[in-house]
């Protein structure tokens, strides 16, 4: 025991005089939650428009004002002519204009239809659709309001509701892949750098002639990222409850469980790329390459799986972040317990246990 | 007095797939002695150790070390040995101190002994100056002399070193052969490989493998007599050719 000790102060001497380690371990974490929280978001927020009002009447008034009084929307100009249009795209600014036509009230009174055209600038497809979308139904609620003295014998009134994440707040989202992406960027490539370090410099040579066995050896170098792995998922949670306020609806406990199970995942998986790779820009690349872009890619994190090709979807299974961040997602934000997610939990399970099994045969090979 | 045998080998052999790497081998080193063992790259000189140091199962043959079998008490054996490899062997980013305490804390000395020691080391080897600094920051010879010396923290009855003074400068080494000297008079046996064949005429008595084989083994002055050479790079040299 004392040796162990003796070996985790040793390790925790090399986190800490390596400006890179420290900027992994510290500075990413915080750096890449501000990051998804607060710059890259899909919500629209202030989006400058333009109005092109034919009518000027009292019903465009009334939309107008509704329209520029919500926070989505700040109207940037007035323009007169439908060839200013194109100009006011060109600049840049405006989104999307809001195109009235002439005598709107009359008509909307008298033919009970009027038109109205959203025209929005579409070099960002996903920020038109959006824009589109919150004007159509700002455009809706007007109507339901006039409409409401009014009982029209059938009616399909759609009420959409938006559990679990009402706002529709981006950082609901990105905080469980966030958490994902740097667990396993910590306790994989750390890991597996950090024993491949040894395996270069040749004092894994000199461990392995030592007392230490093996196992003592390799327990001894990924247990402060175990540690430091627990303090991360711990900060970041933190974070986003108290900057963001994502609510944490489940167990935290449970969290905590979970987050665990998921360090230890991917410190296997760390173990295990540092027994194939002989040097730490391999065992860099490897994580890299193998770990992290699936994890961007293929857990769900951003991209939904559901929307993916079929054989990228059965891909998706074989990548333990998917599994955790469907964890995450449901005791975040649904607050469901472990009645929901031990599927989930069974197969991180599962994927911990071979990928242990496995590293233990290759390193034995290794040592014959 | 009949001298203690520490290091028993008979017919050892190590075989990858079709190559026979070490081509059982036999000899046997005595306490106190600085047994040579010389031979090319690729001559089977690490492969041999490992086996020795109980990093590695031999395929067949016998090997007693420090009165411990290389099959079933390769723990023992550990605990009873030193080893310094020809690549470099402590910690650069931990201060000369910290690598002190922690390779004699993974030998399991006590605190007491541990900062016993490393006064005693730091003292003999002058490093007053520099305990407290990292060290990758010290010249490769000192870094050498430390390591050395850690392999002896714990006592160890037979210390076993890997082309210890490759890249080391002449004066640098001849510090060091006299490092070894002494932890030899203090009764430590001292198994050591090398490529310099000057270092040869250093030890007690030498071994030379060629493909596997234990070609010859003797004293460098016997061996210089029986090759007609007058320097042990000649017997090398006649050897490797033959």
């Amino acid at each position: 025991m004392k040796r162990f000790i003796g070996f985790v102060q040793k390790e925790f001497y090399h986190i800490f005089r390596d400006r890179r380690s420290l900027f992994i371990l510290f500075g990413m974490p915080v750096a890449q939650i501000m990051l998804f929280g607060f710059a890259i978001t899909n919500e629209i927020n202030n989006v400058d428009i333009a109005i092109l009002d034919r009518s000027q009447d009292a019903s465009t008034k009334e939309i107008i004002s509704k329209i520029s009084s919500s926070e989505y929307f700040s109207i940037l100009q007035h323009i007169k002519e439908e060839a200013e249009i194109e100009e006011v795209f060109k600049k840049g600014k405006v989104k999307a204009v809001l195109y009235f036509e002439k005598e709107f009230s009359k008509k909307l009174i008298k033919q009970h239809t009027a038109k109205v055209q959203i025209v929005t600038d579409a070099t960002d497809p996903n920020v038109a659709n959006t824009i589109s979308n919150y004007i159509n139904s700002i455009l809706s609620n007007y109507q339901e309001e006039q409409n409401r003295a009014i009982t029209l014998d059938y009616q399909i009134v759609p009420q959409s509701r938006m559990v679990f994440n009402a706002e529709l707040k981006s950082v609901y989202m990105f905080v469980p892949g966030v958490m994902t992406v740097i667990l396993m960027l910590v306790s994989a490539m750390m890991t597996s750098i950090s024993i491949t370090r040894e395996k270069e410099l040749g004092t894994m040579e000199i461990l392995l002639v030592s007392p230490l066995n093996p196992f003592q050896v390799i327990i001894g170098k990924v247990f402060p990222y175990i540690f430091l792995s627990i303090i991360n998922a711990a900060a970041i949670v933190i974070l986003s409850i108290f900057v963001f306020h994502v609510p944490v609806n489940g167990s935290l406990f449970l969290l905590g469980l979970e987050s665990v199970l998921f360090i230890v995942t991917s410190l296997a998986l760390g173990i295990l790329i540092s027994t194939i790779s002989a040097t730490q820009q391999t065992a860099m690349m490897i994580s890299l390459m193998g770990l992290m872009l699936p994890v961007i890619l293929l857990s769900g994190f951003i991209f939904p799986i559901s929307s993916m090709p079929v054989p990228l979807q059965v891909i998706s299974n074989i990548v333990p972040a998917k599994w955790f961040i469907i964890i995450v997602k449901g005791i975040m934000l649904k607050g469901v317990g472990i009645s929901i997610v031990w599927k989930e939990t069974l197969v991180l399970l599962g994927m911990t246990l071979l990928f242990i099994g496995l590293s233990v045969r290759k390193y034995k090979i290794r040592l014959e | 007095m009949k001298e203690e045998t520490v290091i028993k080998v008979e017919g050892l052999t190590k075989v990858f797939g079709d190559f026979t790497a070490v081509n059982k081998i036999s000899f046997h080193v005595r306490k106190g002695e600085i047994f040579g063992f010389l031979g090319a790259n690729g001559a089977g000189k690490t492969t041999a150790m490992k086996m020795l140091i109980g990093i590695s199962a031999p395929s067949s043959g016998s090997a007693n070390v420090a009165g411990f079998d290389v099959y079933t008490q390769t723990e023992d054996i550990k605990k009873s040995i030193g080893y310094m490899s020809q690549k470099f062997a402590l910690y650069d980013d931990l201060t000369v101190k910290e690598n002190i305490r922690f390779f004699g804390g993974i030998y399991g000395l006590s605190k007491n002994r541990i900062s016993q020691k490393s006064n005693l080391l730091i003292e003999e080897l002058g490093l007053e100056k520099v305990a407290h600094s990292l060290v990758g920051s010290l010249p490769l010879g000192w870094k050498q002399k430390i390591a050395f010396s850690v392999s002896l923290l714990h006592d160890p009855k037979i210390v076993f070193l890997d082309e210890p003074t490759g890249g080391v400068d002449p004066i640098t080494r001849r510090q060091f052969w006299e490092m070894i000297y002494k932890a030899a008079n203090n009764g430590t046996t001292i198994f050591v490989t090398t490529h310099y064949m000057d270092e040869a005429e250093y030890c007690d008595r030498v071994s030379i493998m060629v493909d596997g084989n234990i070609e010859a083994l003797d004293t460098p002055k016997n061996l210089k007599t029986h090759f007609g050479s007058d320097s042990m790079n000649d017997v090398f040299l006649k050897l490797a050719r033959s």
